[in-house]
């Protein structure tokens, strides 16, 4: 096997939530931290898309903005094609690692400047990352981008506000696209979306895979369109891993009970009949998470040792889980 | 059959606006049978949440009924003053918006919300106000109610929030529940436990709801009857097994076709072209024609009305037998 394209070891990453100093000292408590993300390893192969799903507050957006460097992880390693992104990076060699990478954000109402017209929106990339093009040629480029996604050359004229939520996406995908990256973080692309323009924008992002050998890392809460783009899933639970494992895998063959219960939360649109366990409690405060497994009091598989014991992310020959149950072939 | 708990009838919402009148809603006509859950689908701006508003009397000026009638358990409630209307808004008809945190006030203590209400609707001393207000509160499925009552809503979470808010909608008995995007601001493992808890209170108590959605899943979960809407206007209603499992309207069959299956492998998603039209620009004829994949002549020119297909009724000139002489 080819080595990753992208492969994180062991990421982590807190947030200091703490009262101000001088409530601290009066109040006479110590700092508070959360844990947004906890000793997070996966990799990413070349060409293909990597899943991260799992609720709020599970960690996912983080992740995101930890690989396209808008946050600084707390400790461990983000690597892509073999170079450590995190010791810090400088000048000629940042500049080529990072023109690699874009993100498409949840909102494209907030991801696009509203006093920028759509051209100079996509020009922007370009003259970060190829100074020598002369603004006629950049302006082809910004024309041939444009009908990449599926509009027209002469849109770039105009104002964001002059736009739908689908078409304004298609702006932000044509500004990721600029920069010829290997390497695209999508963080809930189509959530803001209605289904008939989410469609439209999930066969774009398809195609231009296709067509452009493109990674993405593709960031839900919605395990359908998941299950619809990703050929490995990554299932989060209070920032840590429960489960990994290839997309058809998880869905006929869900491990983790956690990944069960989610599975089983789907409302059922083929209307098979089919009866659903009730689902259990919700999501435990992240600044004071549940000692072991974060996932036990909700857990129907529940032992002595999930209350003491973090449970690692190990193989269990169809996928990796992080569960003891799993690990003892109990379930 | 019994006579439905809301029938709305030729119902027509307009916005008169400097550059001419927008109508949101354009003659649509539905009934909701007692104990009945109709689920109302459609994208952002097809008018779900104007017909809802409608019902309710809070349209917001200049917005304005301008045509058809709305009759709850037989009287029109369309008329009335703003004062016999705040009657009828949750003593008859309870709401459950989207937003917990917006539909419950900040400063307020949920003990003091729920009793204030029941106390608006129903001749109650404050004490047996409170004692219904737990065991409300304990029926939506709040641990230890009788401890919590007494907390503000940032003290709930998002789930605990939406029992909150479902208690209150229900604290009066209403005979209708309009329930607007309950679920869409929460995770699916929690979405599955509050529609569980709406749908159980509202049988248990032969409350018929009106489910207002964009996601079809929760529909197919939940509602016995669907209609479909589409700029303004309802492209198709019926039992909800049909129209999921076979629609008939071109926009409903395209609708599903682009939301991934959880079970089949397509590489493509069916993409239906274009998307909603503005207000201000709704096509002539069939609101759909130009996204329309078997559009022809007829469509372009002529508003189909709602025509019967079995047990439902479909706004499209495809099942009219005469469309062949027409075209």
């Amino acid at each position: 096997m080819s080595a990753p394209l992208l492969e994180v070891r062991n990421l982590s990453r807190r947030f200091d939530v703490s009262k101000p100093w001088l409530n601290r000292v009066i109040e006479r408590t110590d700092k508070v931290y959360l844990k947004a993300v906890d000793n997070v390893s996966f990799s990413i192969n070349k060409g293909e898309t990597l899943a991260l799903v799992g609720e709020s507050g599970s960690g996912k957006s983080t992740i995101a903005r930890l690989i396209v460097g808008l946050l600084d992880p707390s400790e461990g390693e983000i690597l892509f094609e073999g170079k450590s992104l995190s010791a810090g990076l400088q000048g000629a060699e940042a500049r080529r690692l990072r023109r690699k990478f874009q993100m498409i954000f949840q909102d494209p109402f907030a991801s696009l400047n509203a006093r920028w017209r759509v051209s100079d929106i996509i020009a922007e990339p370009l003259k970060v990352f190829e100074r020598g093009l002369s603004s006629l040629d950049r302006r082809r480029r910004v024309g041939e981008l444009l009908e990449l996604v599926g509009m027209s050359a002469e849109d770039g004229i105009k104002f964001p506000h002059q736009f739908s939520g689908g078409q304004r996406q298609r702006i932000a995908i044509a500004r990721a696209l600029a920069s010829k990256p290997e390497f695209i973080v999508c963080d809930e692309p189509t959530s803001a979306l209605d289904v008939s323009v989410q469609a439209q924008i999930l066969n774009l992002m398809k195609d231009l895979q296709n067509e452009f050998g493109l990674t993405y890392l593709f960031i839900s809460h919605d395990l359908s369109v998941v299950r619809h783009m990703a050929n490995r899933i990554g299932v989060l639970y209070l920032g840590r891993l429960a489960e990994v494992a290839e997309s058809k895998t998880l869905f006929l063959q869900p491990k983790h009970p956690y990944t069960r219960m989610l599975l089983d939360a789907v409302p059922d649109l083929e209307m098979t009949g089919r009866k659903r366990k009730r689902v259990e409690g919700e999501i435990p405060n992240p600044i004071d998470p549940p000692s072991g497994c974060a996932f036990h009091p909700r857990c129907p598989f529940i032992f002595d040792r999930c209350k003491a014991e973090i449970p690692a992310l190990l193989e269990n020959g169809i996928s990796q889980t992080a569960c003891h149950a799993v690990e003892e072939r109990r379930i | 059959m019994t006579e439905p708990v809301l029938s709305v009838r030729n119902l027509t919402v307009e916005f008169p606006t400097r550059r001419g009148t927008l109508t949101a809603i354009d003659n649509i006509s539905f009934d909701i049978a007692p104990g009945e859950v109709l689920g109302v689908v459609g994208e952002s701006g097809a008018g779900k949440s104007m017909t809802s508003a409608a019902v309710i009397g809070l349209i917001e000026p200049p917005g304005r009924i301008a045509g058809g009638e709305i009759k709850l358990n037989g009287k029109r409630i369309d008329n009335l003053s703003e004062k016999e209307t705040r009657k009828i808004r949750g003593k008859k008809i309870g709401v459950i918006f989207q937003d917990p945190l917006t539909s419950l006030n900040p400063l307020y203590r949920v003990s003091q919300q729920l009793i204030e209400t029941i106390r608006t609707h129903l001749p109650l001393s404050e004490a047996d106000a409170r004692k219904r207000a737990i065991s409300l509160l304990d029926e939506v499925g709040i641990p230890a109610a009788a401890r919590r009552i007494d907390d503000y809503p940032h003290q709930f979470s998002g789930g605990m929030r939406q029992r909150v808010v479902i208690a209150l909608a229900l604290c009066a008995e209403p005979d209708l529940v309009i329930a607007d995007e309950p679920t869409t601001a929460l995770d699916v493992s929690v979405q599955a436990q509050i529609i569980e808890v709406m749908k159980k209170l509202c049988a248990e108590r032969g409350a018929a709801i009106m489910l207002i959605t964009h996601d079809m899943g929760v529909i197919a979960e939940t509602a016995d009857r669907v209609a479909v809407m589409y700029a303004g206007r309802i492209a198709e209603i019926g039992p909800v097994r049909d129209v999921i499992k076979d629609a008939k309207h071109p926009y409903t069959s395209g609708l599903m076709g682009s939301i991934p299956s959880l079970t089949s492998d397509l590489e493509r998603l069916v993409q239906i072209p274009g998307s909603m039209p503005r207000l201000s620009a709704i096509p002539k004829g069939c609101a759909f024609n130009p996204r329309c994949p078997q559009v022809f002549d007829r469509c372009r020119v002529e508003r189909p009305d709602p025509l019967d297909v079995g047990d439902r009724k479909v706004a499209c000139w495809l099942y009219d037998d005469r469309k062949e002489q027409a075209a």
